[in-house]
C-alpha cells in the first residue's frame, strides 16, 4: 500500500489537471455558442444566393460553356482543401478528418484520378500531410476563432485562380460538418467546377426575371462569390465543430479526473485509517508490555 | 403596397424593413430606383450608395458591390459589404482614400486594378457620409441587425 503522502500528492496533481480541463471546457462552450451563431447568420445570404444561382442556371445557357467555373473537364489534377483546427485537445476530431482525407489523398484510388495537391487550412492537417510529401498549393494557419469573409477569401481565390488557369481540374473541400454538439462528421464537398443548385421549379416557372446587364454577366459576377461563400461557410462550420468537440472531450476529461480523485480519496482514507490503527496497536502493545 | 427591403451580407443581416416606399441602388448599369410593383429583376451592383425612402425619411447605406433581386415587392440586396450611413468611420475612409492614392501612383499593372477598386470604395463611403451630413444627419435610428 502506497504511503499517505504519496497518495496526497497524486490527488493534488489530478485536481490541478481537472481544473485545467474544466477551464478549457468552459472556454470552448462559450466559443462554440458564438461560432454556431455566426454559422446561422451566414445562412440567409447563402440561401438567397443559391436561389439566384438557380434562376440563372436556367437562362444562362449550356452550363459547360456559360462560364469557366462551370466547365467540367477531364480530371488530371485534384486539389483538396482540408480545414482542420490549429490546436489539439479536441478528442477524435482531427484523427477522423485525417483518416477521411487520407482515403482521398493517399488511398488506392488516389492515383487513379490523376495528381493530388492540397491546400491545408489549419496547422494540424498541414503538419500531418506534409509527412507524405504531398504538394501544397498554399497553406493557411491561425485564421482565428471567428474568421470573417476577409480571412477566408484568399483560400477560395487561390482555388478559383488555379482552376481558371487550368492547373487543377477539380477542387474538393473537406471539413468537419457540425451535426450536433456530440457528433461532427468529416464531409467532402466538391466546389469546383461549380454545380449549380437545381433551379427552383415554381418560381422560375412563373417568373421571368430581367437580368442586368445580362444573365451571363450576372453569372460571372456571382460564381466567384458563390465559391467564396462555400469556403466561408465550411470554415464557420468547422469552427463550430472544433469548439464543440473540444468541449465534449474536455468534459469527459474533467469527469474522469473527478472519478479518479474520488477513488484516490477512498484509498487515502483507508491508508490513513490503517496507519492510525497500527499506531494504536503499537501503543497498546507497549502499555501491555510495561504492565507485564 | 410598400416594399420589403432586406440587406444581407455573408456575415450578417444588416436590415429588414417592411414599409419602404422606394429603394435607389447603385446598379452596374447606373443608379436605379425601385418602386412598388417593379418587374422581377436581378442585377449586379457596384460599390456605391443605396438610399431607402420611407415617407419623408431617407436613409443612406454604403454597399460594396453585390446583387439585387426584386420579386413581388420584395427587394433583397446581397452585398459584399454593407454599412449604415451612421456606421461609417470617416477617418478610416479618408485614410483608405489616401492609401489608395499613394498606391495608385507607384502601382504596377497588377496592383493598379486593386488600388483603383480600393479608391472607388473609399470615395463611395465618403460620398455616403457627405450626403448624410448635407441632409442633416440623423434620420431614424439604425435598425438592429436581426437573425
Amino acid at each position: 500500500m502506497a504511503n499517505t503522502r504519496e497518495i496526497r500528492r497524486r490527488i493534488r496533481s489530478v485536481e490541478n489537471t481537472a481544473k485545467i480541463t474544466n477551464a478549457i471546457q468552459l472556454v470552448a462552450a462559450s466559443k462554440m455558442r458564438r461560432a454556431q451563431d455566426r454559422a446561422l447568420q451566414a445562412r440567409p445570404y447563402a440561401e438567397k444566393m443559391q436561389a439566384v444561382l438557380g434562376h440563372l442556371s436556367g437562362v444562362a445557357g449550356d452550363p459547360d460553356t456559360a462560364h469557366p467555373l462551370l466547365e467540367r473537364r477531364e480530371i488530371n489534377e485534384t486539389t483538396v482543401i482540408l480545414i482542420t483546427p490549429d490546436r489539439g485537445l479536441c478528442g477524435g476530431l482531427i484523427a477522423n478528418l485525417e483518416r477521411h482525407t487520407g482515403e482521398i489523398v493517399l488511398g488506392p484510388e488516389a492515383g487513379g484520378s490523376g495528381d493530388i495537391s492540397m491546400i491545408p487550412v489549419g496547422r494540424k492537417g498541414g503538419d500531418y500531410f506534409q509527412r507524405f510529401g504531398i504538394n501544397f498549393r498554399a497553406s493557411f494557419q491561425e485564421l482565428g476563432d471567428y474568421p470573417g469573409l476577409a480571412e477566408t477569401q484568399p483560400i477560395s481565390r487561390i482555388a478559383i485562380d488555379d482552376y481558371t488557369a487550368g492547373h487543377v481540374d477539380q477542387v474538393l473541400l473537406v471539413y468537419a460538418s457540425f451535426v450536433n454538439t456530440v457528433t461532427q462528421t468529416p464531409v467532402t464537398v466538391p466546389i469546383l467546377p461549380v454545380e449549380p443548385p437545381p433551379s427552383d421549379e415554381e418560381s422560375s416557372g412563373e417568373t421571368q426575371y430581367i437580368f442586368e446587364p445580362s444573365p451571363q454577366e450576372v453569372l460571372a459576377d456571382l460564381l466567384p462569390r458563390y465559391v467564396d461563400l462555400l469556403v466561408y461557410q465550411a470554415v464557420l462550420e468547422a469552427a463550430a465543430s472544433e469548439q464543440s468537440a473540444r468541449m465534449v472531450a474536455m468534459r469527459n476529461a474533467t469527469d474522469a479526473a473527478n472519478d479518479m480523485i474520488a477513488d484516490l480519496t477512498l484509498v487515502y482514507n483507508k491508508a490513513r485509517q490503517e496507519q492510525i490503527t497500527s499506531e494504536l496497536l503499537d501503543i497498546t502493545g507497549g502499555v501491555e508490555a510495561l504492565k507485564g | 403596397m410598400p416594399l420589403t427591403l432586406e440587406i444581407i451580407t455573408g456575415e450578417r443581416r444588416l436590415l429588414r424593413q417592411e414599409d419602404v416606399d422606394e429603394v435607389i441602388a447603385p446598379g452596374s448599369l447606373g443608379e436605379l430606383g425601385i418602386l412598388p410593383h417593379h418587374a422581377p429583376l436581378i442585377t449586379s451592383l457596384v460599390p456605391g450608395e443605396l438610399r431607402v425612402k420611407t415617407g419623408n425619411d431617407v436613409e443612406e447605406f454604403y454597399i460594396g458591390g453585390g446583387f439585387l433581386e426584386v420579386h413581388s415587392d420584395e427587394v433583397t440586396v446581397l452585398a459584399d459589404a454593407a454599412e449604415h450611413g451612421g456606421e461609417i468611420d470617416a477617418e478610416r475612409a479618408e485614410a483608405a482614400r489616401q492609401r489608395a492614392l499613394e498606391r495608385l501612383e507607384q502601382a504596377t499593372d497588377a496592383d493598379r486594378a486593386r488600388a483603383q477598386a480600393a479608391l472607388a470604395r473609399s470615395l463611395q463611403r465618403l460620398r455616403v457620409l457627405e450626403h448624410r451630413r448635407r441632409r442633416g444627419g440623423g434620420g431614424r435610428e439604425m435598425s438592429r441587425p436581426t437573425g
